[in-house]
């Protein structure tokens, strides 16, 4: 039932930015363009390397793309909830809770652009040629399946969650960026290349590396280079329901706290 | 004295927002965090990958990350109320005060780098000193030489970003072209990857388009790859196309004015 609404609300905001259908296009491009050349860049890394950190070509595009894949899914169905300290700043957001529909609903599906579809295909295309080296069974197309629905629950953690500190602080939206676009950096790279620490803290504090790296492990046949356990590597759906319970706990008391502008 | 005094107020204008200065300067660095480690395992694969070592790979990282923001690689800054003004027609009446628009926004820009330097610069800088040993200039000389660098990328960004606002007077929304022009200046300016990676014509390319002034010329200043006369055609480089764009910026006004008047205010 709240589907429908978001899907109207949604719909809505389509309606309007076809209105110039010059920006809409170049918009689109514009953000395909931007991964594209990003995944240029990962190649002419491997220009200079036989294999990163004893990944190859192949195998860190496949990484990408499936980290690429559920940023960009995770993005373009709620990247609005970003916008939720100039919602405050202006008002809108008291407005928005004297409606019948879910705040959270509604801030989401706020200006919903499809522009992020040139992201979203150019993750498609290298994760889909990444998929050909991919040495497939049953268990494998399962896995590669629940990697990418609970990468994207995963984001859409990080997104609602982090996003909430605008509900203490109205102008600090760059932080979220950190775990969000940072999160898909990170996922980007063989973890290997990290120290340690660092592994530990995107396992069991910011649990971005079940995004990819741990079912990718399992789709590649590769024993885990850091010795973490090997259940870790069919566990993505339980980190991303966690996050996802996390994110809407923090929500619900960014919600509680929030008293308005006031003016 | 009146450009000293616009660049006073968008320096103030930009002060403002504390938590939001606070909260890129811890983003920026973890993105420094990320790309060092990235850096060090390729590096660590070709110890001599276009011709940097591993310092020099993680010095790169975080000027990268400083000059982000004072450069405005992703486009916007003082230009974004220039394309909103065009778009609402607000533009009119700036046209015809007695002071040139360029210069005018210039000005603030450069304000607005200013402000973005000593925070969003330094910030990053430190903290890549304080967790990656990054190195320093070597000599007071590099270090001069790095501020005049790092002046002439701000106005060579300055200059595109102007041009791209600019399209508003044909499009009305600079937009989409913003999101294109951005998605270029990461790539080109060497903030993505340095150029001095970059095979054979692509590397000779990027190496002569004007975004390889944003990142990759001032951080091979800082980094004390060019000395002598090597150094003067570095600069001298972002000199000329800092020249050539502004002409164009006041070119492109002139036509653009033409429009105005069509349009009839």
């Amino acid at each position: 039932m709240h589907l429908r609404s978001y899907l109207q609300i949604a719909g809505l905001w389509i309606r309007a930015a076809w209105q110039y259908p010059t920006s809409f296009v170049l918009l689109a491009v514009g953000n395909g363009l931007i991964t594209a050349l990003d995944f240029v860049g990962l190649w002419i890394m491997f220009a200079h390397l036989e294999d990163l950190a004893g990944f190859a070509l192949h195998e860190v595009a496949l990484l990408y793309g499936s980290a690429s894949l559920a940023l960009a899914v995770a993005d373009t169905a709620i990247g609005s909830v970003e916008r939720i300290g100039s919602y405050i700043r202006t008002g809108r957001l008291d407005q928005m809770m004297t409606k019948p529909v879910p705040l959270l609903v509604q801030v989401c599906a706020d200006q919903f652009t499809l522009r992020r579809l040139g992201r979203l295909t150019q993750a498609a295309v290298v994760f889909g040629w990444a998929c050909t080296y991919v040495d497939w069974t049953p268990t494998r197309v399962l896995v590669a399946v629940s990697m990418l629905v609970s990468g994207g629950l995963l984001f859409f953690g990080l997104f609602v969650g982090f996003s909430c500190v605008q509900f203490w602080t109205t102008d600090a939206t760059e932080f979220a960026n950190a775990f969000t676009y940072g999160g898909a950096t990170v996922t980007q790279y063989p973890l290997t290349i990290f120290p340690r620490e660092v592994i530990v803290g995107l396992t069991f504090v910011i649990p971005v590396a079940f995004v990819n790296w741990y079912p990718c492990l399992y789709l590649l046949g590769r024993s885990d280079p850091t010795g973490m356990p090997e259940a870790f590597q069919f566990a993505s759906p339980v980190a991303g329901v966690l996050t996802m319970a996390a994110a809407l706990l923090v929500w619900r008391s960014g919600v509680r706290h929030y008293t308005s502008t006031g003016s | 004295m009146l450009h000293v005094a616009i660049a006073t107020r968008a320096f103030r204008r930009y002060s403002t927002y504390r938590a939001a200065t606070l909260a890129g300067i811890f983003t920026n660095s973890v993105f420094g965090v990320i790309y060092s480690y990235a850096y060090l395992a390729l590096w660590d694969a070709n110890p001599t990958a276009g011709g940097y070592d591993a310092q020099d790979a993680v010095t790169y990282v975080w000027l990268g990350q400083a000059l982000l923001m004072t450069v405005a690689l992703w486009g916007g800054g003082t230009t974004d109320d220039l394309a909103e003004r065009i778009r609402t027609g607000d533009v009119a009446i700036d046209l015809y005060r007695p002071v040139g628009l360029v210069g005018w926004y210039l000005a603030s820009d450069l304000g607005r780098a200013a402000y973005h330097l000593l925070t969003r610069g330094v910030g990053p800088t430190l903290i890549g000193f304080a967790v990656f040993h990054i190195s320093l200039p070597s000599s007071p000389l590099t270090a001069l030489a790095f501020a005049v660098s790092l002046v002439l990328a701000v106005v060579v960004s300055f200059a595109v970003r102007f041009l791209v606002a600019s399209t508003a007077f044909w499009l009305l929304d600079q937009s989409g072209v913003k999101v294109m022009s951005g998605a270029f200046a990461i790539f080109f300016s060497g903030m993505m990857l340095p150029l001095v990676l970059f095979p054979g014509w692509l590397g000779t390319l990027a190496q002569a388009l004007p975004w390889a002034s944003y990142v990759q010329v001032p951080a091979d200043v800082w980094l004390g790859k060019h000395t002598g006369a090597d150094l003067v055609t570095a600069l001298g480089f972002q000199l000329g196309w800092a020249i050539a764009l502004l002409a164009a910026c006041q070119g492109v006004l002139r036509l653009a004015t033409r429009k105005v008047v069509v349009q009839g205010g």
